[in-house]
């Protein structure tokens, strides 16, 4: 492959091709994963260049797919599993919570479980129930695991390759509506380190700490921003567990001020955790308390208010005012 | 128990009989099993349409077992309770929900939509397998208070898979509820076939649990009603659960998201076309002469105006507020919840204000 413009569905495409041709003990697991090539055509393919042995359709069954991918990488396979819809993980959550996470640490490290578990993430599709929803603060919050959610196709395609060379167990959140994005990716680049944060836009004023889906938004809010004056910073964190909080402190120190954004609930939300760290470290350097944006507490709602329950460019900037008042 | 397939009415719309299970044949109630598998078809057809013209966000089509679930509903008595898959719109007719609360939540206004007791017929499950617990539990309910009713629960071939099915076999069979479960095994999950869920034929899962399993030509809808007939009797009567595996096909696609020429061919479905549930009932009405062309002619005028009827009101059924978003999550109130919608309402507020000023 060489340099490409790709959506992010084929990014991560060619970047689990590349696995599996790089490595036959990776395997690509989950349920129409194979012919259909997943619903949303992410391993588009990949059953027929492989074979069935290395794509498998897997019985309709989550906790089934994730343990017995825990079982393959005891006997040394590297399994990439998909989670067809973020709400249909909570089958697979007790054998990611209680086994996947724990038992490297329980061996004292003898045990390695190089298993990625792919899960379509967050809502703005126009989806049904349990097919929007945004659980990530649910797996950063469990030792053990590293979670990780690329905002663009070309970190996707990195991201993917890193996480499935890694020997840990890894939740890889793909923003779903930012599956058809297009971005250039060049297989011959080096890439950052997988847990690293980065600088989507440089600015002087308030710093915007943002993942996976809410990116964009916050680069389009950043951009509006300018029209008026104002210079935003936009961090796209990339990786929940472990956060790069030194690029946050960093930024943060420079700017002075925070919001943070995601769609997830703000209760217990991965902004708490980042607001109560800067607080920690950058106290003297913060003009204005951090705020957050994200979900309401409530029940992701059904696809006609989406649109309302989403943080969007008004949001984003509402906050924005808020934080430049103090 | 009995291992072949259970069949009254085989796809040359031929009457035979069987030993062990009795089946409706008056005239009246063949007609009234046509006239419900017809109007599910009509509804069902118009929701697709609807949803390619853009009123519904997503559809799940029955196409193909409506045998199944009229046969069953028709066994339901009204004290009988009903835990849906996502697909049984049949049975929801059936039941009397009003076929714009099913589309309802498929345009995206509503995660639900209707008040379950009231029918008797619960909320559509999009989480594979999860309400068979519920139904297995709520049957166990029954049997506690001493109830007349039994449950019955419906489910994929493809759900079979999960831990919850088998949980909710355990404890149907260990409880000994009165629950009926009823897999419309349609051959297909999205594009996985039966074989990527099973090994043995569904049905006979049962015999491990220590209850019966019963296979049913699902496109024949005399044979479901007249097993599912047996089932509930014998859930009523203190016998236990019953495992019923409907044999049957989806016609259409898994939704209408789903494109299923990448997975299956046209042989399978022009196979399964000759055994059309509704054409076979009618070529039985026919050649006994029940039923004329009048009659299938009035049917479906009937069925037209209905579907009408449904487009005009879905149509004009609105967004729901805004202000929706914090409705009902709680029972006792949740001063979090209180907060955030009382700072959401004031944010609404600001718009508001802003058109107003003509801004
Ligand atoms: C727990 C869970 N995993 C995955 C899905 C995604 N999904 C929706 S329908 C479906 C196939 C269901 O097949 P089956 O149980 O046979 O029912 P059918 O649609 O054929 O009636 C899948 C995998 C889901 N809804 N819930």
């Amino acid at each position: 492959m060489t340099v490409q413009k790709l959506p992010m569905v084929k990014a991560i495409n060619e970047s689990l091709r590349h696995a599996l041709a790089a490595d036959p003990k990776v395997l690509v697991m989950g349920e129409d994963v194979g012919r259909l090539g997943g619903v949303f055509r992410v391993t588009d393919g990949l059953q027929k260049e492989f074979g069935d042995e290395r794509v498998l359709d897997t019985p309709l069954a989550e906790s089934g797919i994730v343990g017995t991918a825990i079982g393959l990488a005891l006997r040394g396979y590297r399994p990439v599993v998909e989670i067809q819809f973020d709400g249909f993980v909570f089958p697979a959550y007790d054998q990611i919570v209680t086994q996947l996470a724990k038992m490297r640490a329980r061996s004292l490290g003898k045990v390695r479980l190089p298993v990625v578990i792919r899960i379509p993430y967050g809502g703005g599709i126009g989806a049904v129930e349990h097919h929007s929803e945004s659980p990530e603060a649910l797996f950063a919050h469990v030792a053990g695991l590293k979670v990780v959610t690329p905002s663009n196709a070309r970190d996707a395609y990195w991201m993917m390759r890193q996480a499935v060379g890694g020997d840990d167990p890894v939740i890889f959140f793909e923003p779903k509506r930012r599956y058809w994005d297009k971005d250039e990716v060049d297989p011959g680049a080096t890439p950052l380190p997988l847990h690293r944060a980065v600088v989507a836009r440089p600015g002087e004023d308030l710093t915007l700490a943002a993942y996976g889906p809410m990116v964009k938004v916050c680069l389009d809010a950043a951009r509006a921003a300018a029209e008026e004056g104002r210079s935003l910073e936009v961090l796209d964190l990339r990786s929940l567990s472990p956060l790069d909080f030194d690029t946050v402190q960093t930024s943060v120190e420079k700017t002075r001020r925070l919001v943070t954004v995601h769609e997830a609930p703000v209760f217990f939300g991965a902004g708490a955790e980042i607001a109560a760290r800067v607080t920690e470290r950058s106290f003297y350097h913060l003009e204005a308390p951090v705020l957050r944006v994200g979900g309401y507490h409530s029940p992701y709602p059904p696809s006609r208010l989406e649109e309302t329950y989403l943080p969007d460019l008004d949001r984003v900037l509402d906050a924005v005012d808020r934080a430049l008042a103090y | 128990m009995t291992t072949g397939t259970v069949q009254f009415l085989n796809h040359e719309g031929e009457l035979t009989s069987h030993p062990d299970y009795e089946a409706e044949i008056s005239p009246d109630g063949l007609r009234k099993l046509y006239h419900d598998m017809a109007w599910s078809r009509r509804m069902d057809a118009e929701a697709v349409t609807l949803q390619r013209q853009g009123e519904l966000g997503l559809w799940p089509s029955l196409l193909g077992q409506e045998a199944a679930q009229i046969g069953a509903s028709h066994a339901l008595g009204a004290a009988d309770y009903v835990f849906p898959s996502y697909r049984d719109h049949g049975i929801a007719l059936c039941r009397g929900v009003d076929p714009l609360d099913l589309l309802r939540m498929f345009r995206g206004v509503t995660n639900g939509g209707w008040d379950p007791a009231e029918k008797n017929f619960h909320l559509y499950t999009l989480v594979i397998g999860s309400q068979v617990l519920h139904a297995t539990g709520y049957a166990m309910g029954l049997a506690k208070d001493g109830a007349q009713g039994a449950v019955l629960t419906c489910f994929g071939d493809g759900a079979t898979s999960q831990g919850d099915v088998s949980e909710a076999f355990n404890f149907a069979a260990v409880y000994h509820a009165p629950v009926v479960f009823f897999c419309q095994n349609n051959q297909w999950a999205i594009s996985e076939a039966n074989e990527r869920q099973t090994r043995v034929p569904l049905h006979q899962r049962a015999d491990g649990f220590g209850f019966p399993g019963v296979r049913v030509d699902g496109n024949d809808v005399l044979a479901c009603l007249a097993v599912t007939r047996w089932a509930l009797e014998r859930a009523r009567s203190g016998e236990g659960p019953t495992l019923i595996e409907a044999f049957t096909y989806r016609m259409g696609a898994h939704t209408t998201s789903d494109d299923p020429l990448r997975y299956r061919d046209g042989e399978e479905v022009a196979y399964w076309n000759l055994r059309d549930p509704l054409a076979r009932l009618r070529t039985l009405l026919e050649a006994r002469g029940w039923a004329d062309g009048a009659y299938f002619d009035t049917v479906a005028a009937q069925c037209e105006e209905s579907a009408l009827d449904l487009r005009g009101r879905l149509r004009a059924t609105p967004d729901p507020d805004p202000g929706d978003i914090f409705a009902h999550v709680h029972a006792d109130g949740h001063a979090l919840v209180d907060e955030e919608r009382a700072r959401f309402a004031a944010y609404q507020a600001t718009f508001a204000d802003a058109a107003g000023r003509g801004e």
